[in-house]
């Protein structure tokens, strides 16, 4: 792959050589630049002694990612670096490189990359790769990618390579090589006679198969596996619906116990809208659908496809105590979602009107029967696993989330966020808090911001959780000041006073101060981090509690 | 891989020494999005008769970007009347919720255009690192500013630069 690219550049350099005037004023580079640095301190409080931080005070964490454009031609890297990462990412970044190096030509109907890259098929049921900074996740495939349009409204794709796995080299033997195809159809780009159709029809389809050889030898395992999904999205007026199917041929993996079950997901979802009012509903089911492109892998890492968690995304600092996380092995659920805004000059409305957004969602485990004879439960390698109806809800919860949030200006200088939340979490579960019972919480957010002068503006928050369960209940407050465009400072405070142990009601204080000039931000954070759970994009990280300073640098160009 | 990296280090500071020179902003990259109906668009094809434009990178889940959007919205009639401008927010929403984005944006009544880059394949080719992100264009579609993160009164600063931008004034290399 290395020399390909190494061809390309090489051949590329030579023509523009050759015409470096036209080549030179053709020609854009951009790109953007991040460092995060932490320096941990101990503190008696979170139980952080010098010993256990025995010298490593400092955590790094940066990359450096730039883009080549001449024309039809591109060309990009991401340097990164972690040296070594900060707590809570995964040990195995610990190094520096170039994990993500690619070139590639694209017209209007085609579209040819080689090296790194990331790409979606549908929701991304049987194949989407991608990378999240904040959590130190990245699946990019390294190898070629096409991408053709024949005809207005057809899009094929199809892609060929091995997925990064933090920094080893792909070897033989080791992890899977991953083949996809994907096709797209747009009914009213195609068929002159949709082309003004008041109903929107696109349907897709897509085919990844992974290769791995089989080197175990208690278990004989497929080393091709298959994973197939239809999709269509259909628009007719103000209602629009879109779903996808997916299916797995027998997958036996370590997330699974290696179990010979077929897997299979369902995302199904409906909305209706017009001014001022949005209904949205949607149904998922999960079945053993873990796809990896290596079987014994369990860390969040080497995923072939995505399972969205369909929850409200909490970003408030108590809301996002108990963040959800997808059950690949099985799971049923819903959600429902409402936004409504009250017209501006009515009773409730006022002058500036007024917003109102409800969410409502459920997650269980899926009902399983047992489908082997062994009395080890439905987790017994080499078996079929389980049996499951299909539209049944299992009786465990793993989640519920009832969001009710209503914002609403009262003056040009004064406007306010009211947030309530219920919560039913699967702690054990979701967490491995084994043997401990779901986490019921009650969160309430209040969030005002006052305008001083046009730049100039104070926000603050109060929030409250109170829960029996966990670490019981919390008050946190927030105030923040910004002079726009450039500066920020904010100080808050997370407070457990609810704890059952006297000696763990810890507050938890940050001050940090930022500036920000055009695309180039600073930040600096001094205190405490709670142990907790980063989630973006239904992957989450565990992050320790720690103590000390946090720095972030960040620009793009 | 040391001499690719040479290479390519080569080229980049020879590009970065010429986009200097010709002082003209970046275009918009050749990249598929999607609108709300499911249909793929490329985004250089987005045109406003010459007038400016301005793309926000926001998503459900970030508080100021849709902080900044309910600003932007506040004041489109009336930027709009003034200047031509037009407003396009590109959510990055994975699947998790894009299919929550469009009856989002009718509830809360935003008037501008609202496009899909549920794999950040727009904000990669972007360079966008963290959002809100904002770009504002001239007439003809060159990229003449950007800024991250949001805080109140930004909207005043931003429609400022777009009024400056409608006049025909370079401000590239201002701020």
């Amino acid at each position: 792959m290395k020399k390909i690219i190494t061809v390309l550049i090489f051949t590329f350099t030579l023509t523009s050589a050759v015409s470096a005037q036209g080549f030179l004023s053709k020609s854009q580079v951009h790109g953007s630049f991040e460092v995060d640095g932490m320096y941990y301190q101990a503190d008696d409080a979170l139980g952080i002694t010098d010993e256990e931080i025995n010298g490593n005070v400092f955590g790094f964490n940066g990359f450096a990612d730039i883009i080549y454009t001449l024309g039809d031609f591109s060309a990009g890297f991401r340097y990164e670096a972690y040296l070594p990462p900060i707590a809570g990412f995964d040990p195995s970044l610990d190094g520096q490189g170039f994990p993500y190096l690619w070139a590639s030509y694209t017209t209007e109907k085609f579209s040819f990359t080689v090296g790194n890259f990331y790409e979606q098929f549908g929701n991304g049921l049987t194949l989407r790769t991608y990378q999240e900074w904040t959590l130190g996740y990245d699946n990019s495939i390294n190898g070629a990618r096409v991408v053709y349009e024949p005809v207005k409204g057809i899009i094929l794709k199809g892609v060929y390579g091995t997925q990064r796995y933090f920094w080893a080299k792909y070897e033989k033997n080791g992890r899977g090589i991953v083949k996809g195809f994907d096709a797209e159809l747009n009914f009213n780009d195609v068929f002159s006679s949709m082309a003004d159709s008041k109903v929107k029809l696109i349907i897709g389809g897509s085919a990844v198969s992974k290769y791995q050889s089989d080197q175990k030898e208690s278990l004989k395992l497929p080393q091709n596996v298959g994973a197939f999904a239809g999709r269509f999205n259909l628009g007719i007026g103000k209602f629009n619906f879109s779903s996808e199917y997916s299916y797995k041929i027998n997958d036996p993996s370590a997330i699974n116990n290696y179990i010979y079950k077929a897997g299979d997901a369902l995302i199904f979802s409906g909305s209706y809208s017009t001014k001022g009012l949005g209904i949205f509903a949607m149904f998922k089911r999960i079945d053993n659908m873990s796809y990896k492109s290596d079987l014994d892998v369990t860390s969040n890492a080497l995923d072939i496809n995505f399972l969205p968690a369909m929850v409200e995304a909490h970003t408030y600092m108590l809301a996002s105590m108990y963040p959800y996380a997808t059950q690949p092995n099985g799971e049923i659920g819903y959600q429902v979602a409402i936004t409504y805004k009250v017209p501006k000059k009515s009773k409730i409305g006022g002058k500036y009107g007024m917003g109102i957004s409800i969410n409502y969602s459920q997650i269980n485990d899926i009902a399983r029967e047992k489908a082997n004879d062994s009395t080890d439960g439905f987790y017994e390698p080499g078996t079929m696993g389980w049996k499951s109806d299909f539209l049944k809800f299992g009786d465990q919860v793993f989640n519920r989330d009832l969001t009710i949030e209503i914002d609403k200006k009262f003056s040009r200088k004064f406007k306010s966020i009211f947030k309530y939340i219920y919560q039913d979490y699967d702690i054990a579960t979701i967490l491995g808090h084994t043997g401990d019972p779901n986490v019921k919480a009650h969160i309430g957010i209040v969030d005002m911001t006052w305008k001083f002068t046009s730049k100039k503006s104070l926000r603050w928050e109060v929030q409250g959780l109170w829960t029996q369960e966990d670490k019981g209940n919390w008050a946190a407050a927030l105030l923040e000041y910004t002079i726009s465009p450039h500066w920020f400072f904010t100080i808050a405070d997370q407070y457990n006073y609810g704890n059952k142990h006297s000696y763990e009601r810890i507050h938890y204080y940050t001050g940090s101060f930022g500036y920000t000039l055009k695309t180039t931000r600073f930040a600096l954070t001094y205190g405490r981090q709670r142990e907790g759970v980063v989630c973006v994009g239904g992957v989450c990280r565990q992050v320790p509690a720690s103590s000390g300073f946090y720095v972030t640098i960040s620009s793009s160009f | 891989m040391k001499k690719v990296l040479i290479i390519v280090m080569t080229l980049l500071i020879s590009g970065y020494i010429s986009a200097q020179e010709t002082k003209q902003g970046a275009k918009l990259p050749s990249v598929n999005v999607k609108t709300l109906e499911g249909e793929t668009f490329n985004i250089q094809n987005i045109n406003n008769d010459g007038k400016p434009i301005i793309i926000s990178f926001w998503a459900l889940w970030c508080k100021p970007c849709k902080k900044e959007l309910d600003a932007y919205n506040d004041n489109y009639e009336d930027w709009r009347d003034e200047t031509g401008v037009k407003i396009i927010a590109v959510s990055i929403d994975d699947s998790r919720s894009t299919a929550k984005v469009l009856p989002f944006v009718n509830g809360k009544a935003w008037e501008f255009e609202v496009l899909l880059d549920p794999n950040g394949d727009l904000k990669r080719a972007m360079s966008v690192n963290m959002i809100p992100h904002t770009f504002i264009l001239d007439g003809e579609g060159n990229i003449v500013y950007q800024h991250t993160s949001y805080y109140e009164g930004l909207e005043d600063e931003i429609f400022e630069l777009v009024e400056k931008v409608a006049a025909g004034e370079d401000i590239s290399g201002k701020q």
